[in-house]
């Protein structure tokens, strides 16, 4: 009985390795198969040669990707609306939750609620587009940053964080004649670095790969982030294709297309995926913060 | 005590918090209040120039032409079906994998897969769906798949009826690392001691995971459970205005991506407003309803 058991147990070990192999492969599959179709060549692509190691590498994918001044706009747009937008996160999350973060703070529990509220409720998509519109922020980067910059669940793990601070330091700092302001600048905020950066991964991440703002909120095509390049080039392309071959329609610069749209995959998602291993630790620890405390 | 003699004195003391809490407070005001204010034009015949000051009141005349619009109930079972079918595929799949992970003696393969899981966490929607559409498209590798082993493999993007499995397959894809994390914490809660007794008593591995560990993030599941039933009514709307199209409308098309078409594409602002409105309060009273059930049969509940 004790050995069919632990031959049980044993058979269990091995079907759940395969298990979560499998999940391994089927995660990291699509990505590296996108990496290598991008720098293989498109006739082998086309012929469907392209499995596990790219054929004939060539970087000419890249070169046309590279070769598109609205990528490189798109691209540098990406960059100003991440930092820009990252920034204002950072500062208003922080004014948020410090006063909050204090139990001295007059009316604390009737602000907490006041924002917590908005967690459950909302105003929808259109009565915020007209806010935005009425503020004249329609095809301003203003748009992109302003409307979320403050996340609730983030100001909120922030906030814990903040109560984690011992309360005898502010108050030894008060008595030294520092107001509130200088405390949080020069006491708080410094002792609160793994959760800020931790912060800026997480606000960071979102602005990279927003899309849908932008959408709605921008009509320049010079203002345009990646994400919406990306859009029109990989999936909208993709949907006119598929019509085009129900009309049998044939569509030539498929060859070319395949490959370049993979790279153009590659340079929006490789920032991540190398940034990806050495932070991942850090994501997963906020998370976990705000999986215990919310 | 909230207005006691010492209110003057609290205020002052808290005098520079306020300082610092103004602009994230006007934040609030201006990006959440305003637009819940804003929600009155679901009952107005809403003119932009004229504001909802300036504006003709309605009443319930939009909720009435949407109710009597035979397109009302393909977009509530399209809404609800996408959403049941993804709760009921998405929702267990992290806890699977996180039980599963559980299991797993060796800390460096319990680490590596958990890394690796988190990883489509942070590739963006239009990522996901460009690998999808590109990877089913007719000169896609799955497709190619399918036909290399014989199969006739249809046209899935421009298919109504493959919608949602595509739609639910990316969306496990996407978030069951990450979404595990909530209960992987819930597990390092559970007493070592339970387990160690119950092996005393001669207890298998499989009892062990249905008496200590399921009983043990069980609280976390009900709570993750009603969060995901409160937002029934809301979630992937992105992904389905990347994924879906014209001939596809039949089964992809629900409440929110007719909202952006009718309000955003079509400028009809008080009509989109009320369909956005029947909407959030389906969506309230479910994360109402599932609260309350949850704590009737003894779970933690939000409130």
């Amino acid at each position: 009985m004790n050995s069919q058991k632990k031959l049980g147990s044993r058979a269990f070990d091995v079907a759940n390795l395969i298990a979560l192999a499998a999940l391994v492969f089927v995660t990291i599959y699509p990505l590296y198969y996108i990496g290598i179709v991008s720098i293989s060549d498109g006739t082998a692509v086309n012929r469907g040669d392209v499995r596990l190691l790219p054929v004939d590498p060539t970087f000419e994918a890249y070169l046309t990707v590279f070769r598109n001044k609205d990528i490189w706009r798109a691209y540098s747009n990406t960059i100003i609306y991440t930092v820009a937008g990252t920034l204002i996160n950072l500062f208003f999350s922080s004014l948020c939750a410090y006063p909050l973060s204090r139990k001295d703070f007059y009316g604390r529990s009737v602000f907490t609620f006041i924002i917590a509220l908005t967690m459950f409720l909302s105003g929808g998509m259109i009565p915020l587009y007209i806010v935005v519109r009425k503020l004249r922020l329609i095809d301003t980067m203003w748009a992109l940053v302003l409307p979320g910059a403050v996340n609730t669940f983030n100001m909120i793990i922030m906030r814990t964080f903040f109560q984690g601070i011992p309360a005898s330091l502010h108050e030894s700092a008060r008595i030294d004649g520092a107001n509130d302001i200088r405390v949080l600048r020069s006491i708080v905020l410094p002792l609160s670095m793994p959760i800020m950066a931790t912060m800026t991964l997480f606000y960071a991440v979102q602005h990279w790969n927003s899309f849908f703002n932008a959408l709605i909120y921008l009509n320049t095509k010079a203002k345009y982030p990646v994400q919406i390049m990306l859009r029109n080039i990989v999936v909208a392309s993709e949907f006119a294709d598929q019509q085009a071959d129900i009309g049998s329609v044939s569509t030539n610069f498929n060859v070319v297309a395949q490959n370049y749209k993979y790279a153009v995959i590659m340079i929006t998602v490789l920032p991540i995926i190398c940034a990806y291993p050495f932070l991942q630790k850090h994501f997963a620890k906020g998370a976990m913060i705000g999986a215990i405390k919310g | 005590m909230l207005f006691g003699p010492d209110v003057g004195m609290k205020l002052r003391r808290s005098g520079y918090l306020y300082l610092i809490f103004a602009l994230p407070f006007i934040y609030y005001l201006v990006f959440h209040y305003a637009p819940m204010y804003g929600i009155l034009i679901a009952f107005q015949k809403y003119n932009i120039v004229k504001g909802i000051g300036g504006s003709k009141w309605v009443g319930f005349l939009h909720f009435g032409r949407f109710l009597s619009d035979p397109y009302f109930w393909k977009l509530v079972r399209n809404t609800l079906l996408l959403n049941i079918y993804n709760l009921a595929i998405s929702f267990p799949a992290p806890i699977v994998l996180a039980l599963l992970l559980n299991e797993v003696r060796s800390n460096g393969v319990k680490r590596f897969v958990q890394s690796v899981s988190y990883l489509p966490h942070f590739i963006s929607t239009v990522v996901v769906c460009g690998m999808v559409v590109n990877f089913l498209a007719s000169d896609g590798p799955i497709y190619g798949l399918i036909a290399g082993f014989g199969g006739k493999p249809s046209n899935f993007l421009l298919d109504p009826r493959w919608f949602r499995t595509i739609y639910v397959v990316s969306d496990v894809w996407q978030t069951i690392g990450w979404n595990s994390i909530v209960y992987f914490a819930a597990l390092c809660t559970i007493d070592q001691e339970l387990y160690e007794a119950a092996l005393m008593d001669g207890a298998g591995r499989f009892s062990l995971v249905r008496h200590i560990t399921l009983p043990g993030i069980m609280p976390t599941i009900s709570i993750m459970l009603i969060l995901a039933l409160g937002k029934l009514m809301t979630i992937g709307f992105e992904k389905i205005i990347l994924l879906y199209n014209g001939s596809t409308y039949e089964t992809a098309d629900v409440i929110s991506t007719y909202v952006y078409r009718r309000g955003l594409l079509g400028a009809d602002f008080s009509y989109a407003t009320a369909v956005g409105l029947f909407q959030s309060v389906i969506g309230l009273v479910l994360l109402a309803t599932a609260n309350k059930a949850a704590k009737a049969v003894g779970e933690t509940g939000l409130w």
